[in-house]
């Protein structure tokens, strides 16, 4: 394995690990918003999100100077092609961020009531968004170069609907899935949180069949990827999925979610090795992109040495978001 | 020269990169006031905490928590508005990061790496505060002050390639060989990350014992108020005299390796020996008009001596000029607010030698409020320096602005979303901090608040 193939891992790890764990903060903001009266899930969900999320949230900073550092032309072409909807993500991050932190030190009901409306509006907003990103990216609409794409096609398309209605339902189904055990942890009833979760899979996993569909037509390429090469890790998601209704079924909080974070893991793998090694499709790879040997070293030294900072400084905080007495705020 | 990819899109319109660079220096230039508490408030913070807990002392107890939750919001509208600027490098200079993101992209990831230490810790220190022994509380916020002292470091080494760009070669329009080390550390790094993070320290000082002066003002002269006014304002005052050496030398750093940006702050324009130092006035066809002049004073400050031949801008095209008004301007603003603030630290320092008090005066309190403010002005208007005095560079003498600027059409309408936002977050912004300095524990200890 060269320098560039070890950082496009690690690139998508990090891509990874902010859907599964920003993803879900994301989520948590989905179910305030549909949480109608029922303010003990709301207090949940502020009780779950608030110690981490701001953590999570690095994860995406870590993607893009990954991206930038390591594939600049990539990035840039990115960056200026679909600078649209990434203006809405960046919008919907200052929204979300700033008024989930205003809310929890508001104490005027209305004052909750506004923040928590655009802490939960933003919070489907920039999922979709992004998602509308990966599929103009997947679908080839993203050329090489600065803003060669189209300025509106590029992410006003099927592929790019598709891809931002599956990653607010995957950030739902995320949350729903973690939100089980934590209500049973902090002495709740999980039963609505478990409806809710098997409510989404199931209307993830249509969404997610409903798409090959989509990508067959407007994403051949991607398609003839994922029910080739990329076919078991397809399977792997499928499997996984189902595993994971089962295992709400019969109550099995902590390990459904092991197995919904394994099927959403596989969902977010299947397309790079899908498409692998091109990176913008159609034609533009890994190896064309790649920034100077010397760089991706020096940032792999770096990043290797950060792990070991950041890796067991994650363990205590999510050791002590755990420990976290519920009454406790 | 236009890079073949730049060309290849079609330049942006003048209209939009101004709109462009109004955005950057609109969502920089509020960032960083954020940014400032951000690398400044943990020390702060962790010093009270930790003087608290050595004396069981109540007041100073009560004044570490709230400033912890000041922090906690603090932190988190500094999180979003900062990577609202990462994203920005891409949709705003997708030129600059398709050649050069790799050769400034490691600041950035020790940058990264910084931040996520505070993001993690911050979590801990706030959330777990009761459930730690004191000890091992105030440890859990070591990391988030030393990173923020370190996010501050990396981002400005970034900043300062732009202004020293260097560590690569360039072959056909793409970069090659490059070191990252050198690009990193180069003739700009220490003057601006030491001036930056400094500023920082003094921004965090003295706005937040402008808010402790304020309520003096409105007679709560209580014990209570008097450490939350003296502990953060004697930390500012401290640093205002080295700030001013630090400013000095990075001044005649400029003129060997910036001249022409120093030359704008002075409004230089004719290459001289004695040359003035030149207070104020405006610049019009190529003149500066109605300036207080110090004689000989640039070129004492340059090299010690009158005889210092100090360049102006007849050596670079007027091309390459930058906007001379706001650069001097800038300058100006930025020497008097610091000034002003040397002087107020001197002040509090003789009332404190002779009385081991406040001033007296009421005017003093005034002026310290003032001061929070002017620390502001000072970090606004020296980034005013250094980021429109490099212009019409982005990374000087290698791109130009507006070969970096996004060629998509449209950007004046992304640039007025994000302003009516930003508009809106300070509003909130401001409306919640205040909303915090009236929260209910504070009755027991201040009575006078109102609720």
């Amino acid at each position: 394995m060269d320098t560039a193939q070890i950082v496009l891992v690690v690139l998508w790890v990090g891509l990874t690990l902010y859907a599964l764990l920003g993803g879900a903060d994301f989520g948590g903001g989905v179910w305030d918003l549909l949480a109608g009266r029922e303010h003990a899930n709301r207090r949940l969900i502020e009780h779950a999100i608030g110690p981490v999320w701001e953590a999570n949230h690095v994860w995406l900073i870590f993607v893009l100077v990954v991206l930038w550092t390591g594939f600049p032309p990539v990035f840039a072409a990115v960056m200026s092609t679909l600078y649209i909807p990434l203006t809405g993500a960046a919008l919907g991050i200052i929204c979300r961020g700033s008024a989930f932190v205003f809310r929890k030190v508001s104490t005027q009901w209305w004052q909750r009531r506004l923040f928590g409306a655009a802490f939960a509006i933003s919070s489907v907003v920039t999922p979709f968004f992004l998602g509308t990103v990966a599929g103009g990216i997947a679908s080839g609409r993203v050329p090489r170069g600065l803003a060669t794409g189209p300025l509106l096609g590029s992410w006003l398309n099927p592929t790019s609907v598709f891809g931002g209605v599956l990653a607010v339902g995957v950030c739902a189904y995320l949350a729903a899935v973690y939100l089980c055990d934590d209500a049973v942890r902090a002495g709740l009833d999980p039963e609505g949180f478990r409806r809710r979760a098997i409510g989404t899979g199931i209307v993830v996993g249509l969404i997610a069949l409903a798409g090959i569909g989509v990508l067959r037509l407007d994403a051949p390429g991607l398609f003839d990827g994922l029910t080739h090469r990329a076919l078991p890790v397809v399977v792997v998601s499928a499997v996984m999925g189902l595993a994971s209704l089962g295992l709400l079924l019969v109550r099995r909080y902590l390990l459904v979610r092991l197995t919904a974070v394994l099927a959403v893991t596989a969902v977010m793998w299947g397309w790079p090795v899908a498409q692998y090694p091109v990176m913008l499709p159609p034609s533009f790879t890994y190896r064309q992109a790649a920034a100077g040997p010397e760089v991706l070293l020096v940032m792999l030294i770096v990043l290797g040495v950060g792990a070991l900072l950041i890796l067991p400084s994650i363990g205590w905080l999510l050791l002590i978001q755990r420990r976290l007495p519920y009454d406790s705020e | 020269m236009l890079s073949p990819l730049a060309l290849a899109a079609g330049p942006a319109s003048p209209a939009d990169l101004l709109a462009a660079r109004m955005q950057m220096g609109f969502s920089l230039g509020w960032h960083i006031i954020i940014a400032c508490l951000g690398v400044g408030m943990p020390g702060l913070l962790l010093f009270m905490e930790w003087r608290a807990v050595r004396t069981g002392d109540a007041d100073r107890m009560l004044l570490a928590r709230r400033w912890a939750k000041a922090v906690g919001v603090l932190f988190a509208v500094g999180a979003v508005s900062g990577t609202i600027l990462s994203f920005e490098m891409g949709l705003l200079w997708p030129g600059l990061m398709d050649v050069y993101g790799q050769v400034i992209g490691i600041p950035f990831a020790m940058e990264g790496v910084a931040f996520f230490m505070e993001a993690i810790f911050l979590g801990i220190y706030l959330y777990a505060w009761d459930r730690l022994p004191p000890r091992i509380h105030m440890l859990s916020g070591l990391p988030i002050a030393i990173a923020g002292v370190a996010s501050a470091f990396f981002v400005v080494c970034a900043n300062a390639w732009m202004n020293q760009p260097r560590g690569f070669e360039l072959e056909n329009g793409r970069v090659t060989r490059v070191d990252p080390m050198a690009a990193m550390f180069n003739p700009a790094t220490l003057h601006q990350t030491v001036h930056m993070i400094i500023a920082a320290l003094m921004v965090t000082g003295f706005a937040t014992a402008a808010v402790y002066a304020v309520g003096m003002l409105r007679g709560r002269r209580d014990r209570y108020h008097r450490l939350g006014f003296l502990t953060p304002f004697t930390l500012g005052a401290v640093l205002s005299p080295i700030q001013i050496f630090v400013g000095d030398y990075a001044g005649r750093v400029i003129a060997e390796y910036q001249p022409t940006k120093l030359a704008a702050a002075e409004a230089l324009f004719r290459t001289r020996t004695h040359a003035p130092l030149s207070l104020g006035g405006v610049v019009r066809n190529d003149t500066l008009h109605w300036a207080v002049e110090v004689p000989s004073g640039l070129s004492l400050l340059v090299g010690l001596s009158p005889s210092t031949l100090v360049k102006g801008l007849d050596q670079v095209p007027r091309a390459d000029r930058p906007p001379i008004n706001p650069v001097h301007w800038g300058f100006d603003v930025m020497v008097a607010s610091g000034f002003f603030l040397l002087l107020m630290s001197a002040w509090l320092a003789v009332a404190w030698w002779r009385r081991r008090d406040l001033p007296r005066p009421r005017l003093f309190l005034w002026l310290a409020a003032l001061a929070g403010v002017a620390a502001v002005v000072a970090v606004e208007a020296g980034w005013i320096v250094t980021e429109v005095g490099r212009q019409p560079w982005i990374a000087v003498g290698r791109m130009r602005t507006i070969e970096a600027v996004n060629p998509a059409p449209g950007l004046w309408g992304g640039f007025l979303i994000v302003l009516v936002v930003y508009l809106v977050l300070t509003v909130a912004t401001l409306y919640v901090l205040r909303l915090m300095t009236r929260a209910a524990p504070v009755r027991a200890v201040a009575p006078q608040e109102r609720a």
